[in-house]
C-alpha cells in the first residue's frame, strides 16, 4: 500500500467499527435478529456505494442509523410486515429475576419494550440509550425537535403503562445489588 | 432533563431514570451480541471489488 500523505481517511474504513452499534440499533428497532441483520446488510451496501455523499466531518453513526431506519420504514410500508413479537427473540436470552423482587426487572422491561411501536422504540433508543441529542434524533428521523420530544414523552408513558408503574408505586423498595449482580452475570453467561 | 412539562415530578423523574437505565442495558446487550461473519465477508467483498475496479491503489 502506498502512503498517500494528504489523502483523507476513507470513511469506509470506519464501517467495521460502527457495525456493532448499527446492529444494536437494528435489533432494538425490529426486535428480531434475522430482520435486523438483513437491514444491517442493506445499510452497509447503501452506505458503501453512497459514501461520497457522507460528510466526513459529521457523525457516521447518525448517517448509518438514518439509512437503516429509512430502509426499515420503507420495507414496513411495502410489506406491512408484522414486527411486533411479544416473545422478542432477544428477551429469550435473558435471565428471569425472582418474582418477589420489586425492582424493575430487565426481562419485564424487554417484554414491554417489545410491545411498543417501532417509532416509540426508535425514539427511546436514540435519545435514551445511544446518546444522541433530540436535535440529532430529529435530523435522523426527519421530524421537528418538538416531535422528537413529544414522541419520546408518549413512548415513556406507554412503557410506564405496559410496566404497570403507577405514579404512586415504589419501584425502589426491592433494590438489591447482589440480586442484580447475579442477574447480570447470568445474562452475560447466556449469550 | 428539563423541558418536558409533565415529566418533572420526582416520581416521574424516577421512572424516567429507570426506563433510561433499562434502555441502556437493552442497547448494550444488543451491541455486545457476537457479530455474524456475513458483515466482515461483505465488507471484504466490497473492498476487493473496489480495488479491482480501480486497478490497484491510487
Amino acid at each position: 500500500m502506498t502512503a498517500a500523505a494528504v489523502a483523507p481517511e476513507d470513511p469506509r474504513d470506519r464501517l467495521p467499527a460502527a457495525i456493532p452499534r448499527l446492529r444494536a440499533f437494528a435489533i432494538s428497532l425490529t426486535r428480531d435478529v434475522t430482520h435486523a441483520d438483513d437491514l444491517v446488510q442493506d445499510t452497509i451496501l447503501k452506505a458503501w456505494s453512497n459514501m461520497d455523499k457522507f460528510d466526513p466531518g459529521s457523525n457516521l453513526d447518525a448517517w448509518l442509523f438514518t439509512i437503516l431506519r429509512n430502509t426499515f420504514y420503507s420495507g414496513l410500508r411495502k410489506t406491512r410486515r408484522e414486527v411486533q413479537d411479544s416473545d422478542g427473540a432477544f428477551a429469550a436470552t435473558l435471565s428471569e429475576r425472582p418474582a418477589h423482587d420489586s425492582r424493575l426487572a430487565l426481562k419485564d422491561f424487554q417484554r414491554a419494550f417489545d410491545q411498543l411501536s417501532p417509532e416509540h422504540r426508535e425514539v427511546l433508543i436514540l435519545i435514551g440509550a445511544s446518546g444522541f441529542s433530540c436535535e440529532e434524533a430529529a435530523g435522523m428521523m426527519g421530524v421537528a425537535v418538538g416531535t422528537v420530544k413529544s414522541r419520546a414523552s408518549r413512548a415513556r408513558r406507554r412503557l410506564t403503562e405496559l410496566l404497570h408503574l403507577a405514579d404512586g408505586e415504589d419501584m425502589f423498595s426491592g433494590t438489591d445489588g447482589a440480586t442484580q449482580a447475579v442477574v447480570l452475570r447470568a445474562s452475560t453467561a447466556a449469550r | 432533563m428539563a423541558g418536558e412539562q409533565d415529566e418533572n415530578t420526582p416520581r416521574r423523574q424516577a421512572i424516567h431514570a429507570q426506563i433510561d437505565e433499562n434502555l441502556k442495558r437493552v442497547y448494550a446487550l444488543a451491541a455486545a451480541e457476537e457479530l455474524p461473519d456475513r458483515f466482515k465477508d461483505l465488507l471484504a467483498q466490497l473492498k476487493a471489488r473496489d480495488a479491482a475496479i480501480k486497478g490497484g491503489d491510487s
